[in-house]
């Protein structure tokens, strides 16, 4: 047996669940832990998914993390240009960071305050407003608390539900936010109002700790599950073989 | 090559983040007299350097980042005291107001902005119905990304000939032809300049992407993109750049930075205190 599963391991595996059923895609995690999470999904349950290196080929190997000389098996260049293809195609999921998020699945990456000038300059939009209408999104926050679960974002740099339900078909239909992972638990939108809601709470966390940490009314199911444990093959993936070097401890120091 | 500029102009810059940047060009213009200049860019320490010393009155970009430093810090700091202004735009729609200009359209169609707020950011971003319905009949309306309307690029290759036939031989292109495609002149430095007849011996012909009928005029500059990477010529100066990064928030070390190396008169005087740094391992 395996030593238990610690915290980041839980929220890496919650993350390689948010591509189940994607199939022949690009899977395109950005950060530490999604990353580990889209490469454990890819050596497992969704072995057609294709990947880059972070730098500009897709590999299709399994890669450490972090590794700039581990030995791609090269199976197509991909310089950056090319990705937006591949956006514009929808046949790519990405996960990104979210500085803040509401209740709609508005997420703000790019400043704090306002935006002529801001309190503080964040990453910009990047690649959220044509990533949210043209396929799935995922996102990855790793200091869940009241300044980033917010009722209103300051900056929308991806769209919720809320700012897509007046435009067009095309947008509506290619617009998802597959689920939220948090370092307490993981959110989905999959209720008819579309609103943020308590999926499962990781392990050692109550309902009560995640709705205090939410600066909005988050939907609380009746029964509230915890996040899975991440099985023995999985664990050896992730420690030996995705992350040898622990880098996924950093997220959560 | 920077004496054919002049204050207000829009120049576009290629490179991408802290990669293959020109930055002998940008240190040139950087201790020159231009003022009120436009920059379009995926940005990096180009947009950084020209917003702290003065020169840039605009900054167009998808993101300005030194790649193992998320946001770039004086870009921070010019964002956070507003002594820019600045058009920020999806990392794609930036692409296509680069693929505009290149195709001298006034604007390509994309969905990118609908519904965040890069169209409150960008309040002259127009939106266009498509004149073709969709299945249900509706005219789909689409956001019009202008053409970015730059006078002068500058772009960095590992190799290029006499005639300004560049060429990389690293992993990306990123948008150099492009940029070079888009400006009304371009302007290339190079690690090397070899004869046309030597183009061959380190890439194949996939390498030559930018032919001599975009670029007006061409310089060696041997590592002419330091600190930012310009493989397999040479990575990134990781320790230069962390030193560069850190004078965004401490006025007097910013001084001393920009006396020793980016007022060093000249590319080869500039080489010449990045080999004398103390620590240096070149």
């Amino acid at each position: 047996m395996s030593d238990p599963a610690t915290i980041d391991e839980v929220c890496a595996v919650a993350m390689a669940e948010a591509f189940r059923g994607d199939g022949e895609i690009l899977c395109n995690p950005i950060g530490t832990t999604p990353i580990i999470g889209g490469r454990l999904a890819r050596a497992t349950f969704e072995p057609d998914m294709v990947m880059t290196d972070a730098v500009s080929v897709l590999a299709a190997n399994v890669l450490p993390v972090g590794d700039d000389e581990a030995p791609r098996l090269v199976e197509a260049w991909m310089p950056y240009r090319d990705v937006f293809d591949i956006v514009w195609s929808g046949r790519r999921h990405v996960v990104m960071g979210a500085s803040q998020i509401d209740a709609h699945g508005n997420q703000n990456l790019a400043a704090i305050g306002d935006w002529r000038q801001p309190k503080a300059q964040l990453l910009g939009l990047r690649g959220a407003p044509g990533n949210l209408v043209n396929h799935a999104t995922s996102y990855w926050v790793p200091n869940h608390s009241t300044r980033s679960f917010v009722p209103t974002v300051d900056v929308v740099s991806g769209p919720g539900y809320d700012r897509v339900a007046g435009l067009s078909r095309f947008i509506r239909d290619n617009h998802g936010i597959r689920r939220v992972v948090s370092n307490l638990g993981v959110f989905d939108f999959a209720n008819d109002e579309q609103r943020m809601q308590l999926v499962s709470v990781h392990p050692g966390v109550t309902v009560d700790e995640v709705v205090d940490a939410t600066g909005f009314e988050l939907v609380v199911p009746d029964e509230v599950a915890e996040s899975r444990q991440p099985t023995d093959e999985e664990l050896r993936l992730i420690r030996e073989v995705i992350d040898p070097h622990g880098l996924r401890k950093a997220e959560f120091r | 090559m920077v004496a054919e500029l002049e204050s207000g102009m829009t120049i576009g810059i290629g490179g991408w983040g802290s990669r293959r940047k020109p930055m002998s060009l940008v240190r040139a213009i950087a201790r020159s007299d231009l003022t009120d200049l436009t920059i379009v860019a995926y940005g990096g320490p180009d947009i950084g350097l020209l917003c702290a010393t003065g020169k840039a009155r605009k900054v167009v970009y998808g993101f300005v980042s030194l790649d193992s430093i998320p946001l770039e810090p004086h870009f921070r700091v010019a964002r956070q005291t507003a002594a820019v202004d600045f058009a920020e735009f999806d990392e794609g729609a930036f692409y296509l107001g680069l693929l505009a200009a290149a195709h001298r359209v006034p604007f390509y169609p994309t969905r990118a902005g609908l519904g965040s707020d890069m169209l409150t950011m960008n309040p002259d971003l127009r939106t266009v119905a498509s004149p073709y319905p969709d299945a249900d009949g509706h005219h789909e309306e689409l956001v019009a990304i202008p053409a970015f309307d730059i006078d002068v690029s500058l772009v960095h290759m590992n190799r290029a000939d006499a005639g300004g036939n560049g060429q990389f031989l690293g992993p990306d292109l990123y948008f150099d032809d492009l940029f070079a495609k888009a400006a009304k002149r371009t302007f290339m430095s190079c690690e090397k300049v070899v004869p046309t007849g030597h183009l061959l011996d380190e890439g194949t012909f996939h390498t030559l992407k930018i032919p001599r009928l975009f670029v007006d005029g061409v310089v060696e500059a041997p590592r002419g993109a330091h600190f930012t990477e310009c493989p397999p010529d040479y990575g990134r100066d990781e320790a230069f750049q962390r030193e560069y990064a850190a004078t965004a928030k401490d006025p007097e070390a910013w001084a001393a930075f920009r006396e020793c190396y980016v007022d060093a008169p000249g590319h080869e005087a500039y080489l010449a205190a990045v080999d004398a740094r103390e620590g240096s391992s070149s």
